[in-house]
């Protein structure tokens, strides 16, 4: 029932600013789910001498969603690339229920890429657009296109043109290094963008999806950095004596959540106001250790991670003064690090399952709680901008790598680096 | 122990050329390639600790066993007090360790310790954070409750980040489950 399809991609992974760079690979694998894909075939693009075969972009966008299985071009029956030149019955007697053809030419100083999706079975064009590379490059115009096939046959917008940030580990546990590296939402284009010999932890994505915020150990204390993707220019909004961690950004990008830790080492959630310079604000009270903030969509009430009952639970509290938290799971004797999804439905948490650390979503509403993995350590779940697919931090034979799990079809997707471990991923907004 | 007072030596030397230069203790932010984002180097305050190095990591021992042999200064392991799973107890089999720990603390008063605090692996990662700061609590309030003052004793937590054994499996999260006893100044 289930089979992988292992793509090799080759990656540059640019260290200390462009100075020396190595090549690695990472690779990513598709454990196919129990839901059957939509049929589709990305028919090679036309153009001369490109830089990058954008049908294949697109092509591995759409088999990774778990959602379409794209036809391997060997078995194409032709290769159009204008709609005169389609021959529909050929399309039909290999099964497939959707084509997408397209063109690309050089258009001033980038590229200009028309695609078009028809649907085999009625013949008609459902999606017809011109897209210009210009600025953005090619491949990021052909994760834009995946975007809109996956948004015209699913009904959802697709995650592709999107990054997403983690942390590599390397070395022995003696001399480690940490880098936070941003990278595209397939694994291609890994950037070193901090390199540290002290842990680096917890990045998350500002709403508008141009600075991380992240923890650093360097200097052995922790600290709050936040930091400009572009520029790297970067702050060091909280560094107090003790904890300084888990920040989460209020929906607006004004805010910062933070689990701060008093001279006593309890912790509590905090507030910082990234405009003013007045002290972070706390929210929680409690002896009990309180962490791992995220805000809710209207920036109204903040979710967190509390042992107040004695193990790991979500609890919600109104930012509003005086109003006491109010447990969210019952379900399971540990559920720790809340997410909240798009549409502000839905938590994704770990939780424990049968001795082992899972992934599961929990209504918000109800408190009712699926387990979406099936690993040992999975831990740090984030939600892809459509809501579609969670994404989280899992260990497989002993080694740290990514994974995404579609919330619907339970399609599994790995991202493993070439050596050491990738955790802690954050996924950003639409770029 | 030859292989660890060289790596000792040699992250000291590092250290003083460092600070000889002028090397900034606060982290670099270098320009970037055009086409990418810039890096951020971090750069350590201090030494490297040169503990953690496998062997001698495991063993349970008191502060002066090793302190003749090794140069002052920053970043030498004291002791490891080891925690059960989810706890912050210090058990029975520590209390000579801290008894002997608090001693020399109240003993020298220009002793410092930085007590940092570690999980194992699993569970959520800032959660652990804040349980490896309860464990470096419990240790920093046994040695106060025992003579040694406020001044001489911080906490880190580095949670599940700093294993010292790189294993998955219980015996591994037995050992990473530790605050490690670090001397900061003497």
């Amino acid at each position: 029932m289930s089979k992988t399809l292992q793509r090799r991609l080759l990656a540059l992974w640019l260290l200390l600013g462009g100075a020396f760079s190595a090549h690695a690979q990472l690779t990513v694998d598709i454990t196919k789910g129990n839901t059957s894909p939509i049929p589709i075939a990305v028919v090679p693009f036309a153009g001369e001498g490109l830089p990058l075969d954008v049908a294949q972009v697109v092509d591995a966008d759409l088999a990774r969603s778990g959602r379409l299985s794209p036809l391997p071009r060997a078995s194409m029956p032709q290769r159009p690339n204008q709609a005169t030149q389609v021959d529909f019955l050929q399309w039909k007697l290999v099964k497939t229920d959707y084509l997408t053809i397209g063109r690309v030419r050089p258009d001033g100083a980038g590229f200009v890429v028309e695609v078009e999706l028809h649907n085999v079975l009625t013949g008609e064009r459902v999606l017809g657009v011109a897209m210009n590379s210009t600025g953005t490059g090619l491949r990021l115009a052909a994760h834009r296109i995946a975007d809109l096939i996956y948004e015209k046959i699913i009904g959802v917008p697709g995650a592709f043109a999107t990054r997403i940030a983690y942390v590599a580990v390397e070395g022995p546990v003696a001399a480690r290094r940490w880098r936070l590296v941003v990278a595209d939402s397939d694994g291609e284009n890994p950037v070193t963008i901090v390199d540290s010999k002290e842990p680096i932890m917890s990045p998350v994505w500002s709403p508008d999806g141009t600075k991380l915020a992240y923890v650093s150990f360097e200097g052995r204390v922790s600290s709050v950095f936040v930091q400009s993707i572009q520029t790297g220019v970067r702050e060091r909004v909280s560094g107090r004596a003790g904890i300084n961690g888990a920040p989460a950004w209020s929906p607006d990008g004004h805010r910062l959540a933070l689990a701060l830790s008093q001279p006593d080492g309890n912790v509590d959630v905090f507030v910082k106001d990234l405009n003013g310079d007045g002290p972070p604000l706390r929210v929680t009270d409690d002896p009990a250790i309180d962490t791992e903030p995220c805000f809710s969509l209207d920036g109204q009430s903040i979710y967190f991670t509390s042992d107040r009952a004695g193990r790991p639970q979500i609890y919600q509290i109104r930012l509003a003064a005086g109003e006491r938290p109010k447990r969210l799971t019952f379900e399971g004797s540990y559920n720790a690090r809340p997410r909240i999804s798009p549409d502000g439905k839905t938590l994704a948490v770990v939780t424990q399952d049968q001795g082992a650390y899972r992934i599961a979503r929990v209504d918000v509403a109800t408190g009712q709680s699926v387990i979406l993995t099936t690993g040992r350590l999975d831990e740090s779940p984030a939600f892809a901008p459509n809501g579609q697919t969670v994404i989280y931090s899992a260990r497989e034979k002993g080694r740290g790598v990514l994974a995404s799990v579609a919330i619907d079809s339970g399609v599994v997707t790995r991202i493993t680096a070439p050596s050491g471990d990738i955790r802690d991923p954050a996924w950003s907004p639409r770029l | 122990m030859n292989r660890l007072n060289q790596l000792f030596t040699l992250t000291a030397l590092i250290a003083v050329s460092f600070t000889l230069a002028g090397c900034p203790k606060k982290p670099t932010v270098k320009a970037g390639d055009s086409s990418a984002a810039a890096v951020t180097q971090t750069s350590d305050s201090g030494a490297n600790t040169g503990r953690g190095t496998g062997a001698d990591s495991n063993a349970v021992r008191p502060l002066s066993d090793t302190r003749g042999a090794m140069p002052s200064g920053e970043g030498e392991l004291g002791a490891t007090i080891r925690f059960e799973y989810d706890s912050s107890e210090i058990k029975a089999e520590y209390q000579p360790i801290i008894a002997s720990e608090a001693k020399q603390l109240a003993g020298n008063r220009h002793l410092q310790l930085r007590l940092e605090g570690n999980t194992d692996e699993r569970g959520s990662a800032e959660y652990n954070i804040a349980l490896g700061e309860r464990r470096a609590q419990a240790v920093k309030k046994a040695l106060m409750l025992l003579g040694a003052n406020d001044s001489q004793l911080a906490t880190v937590s580095y949670g599940e980040e700093r294993p010292v054994s790189d294993g998955h499996d219980e015996s591994a999260w037995a050992q990473n489950r530790r605050v490690d006893l670090v001397v900061t100044a003497r």
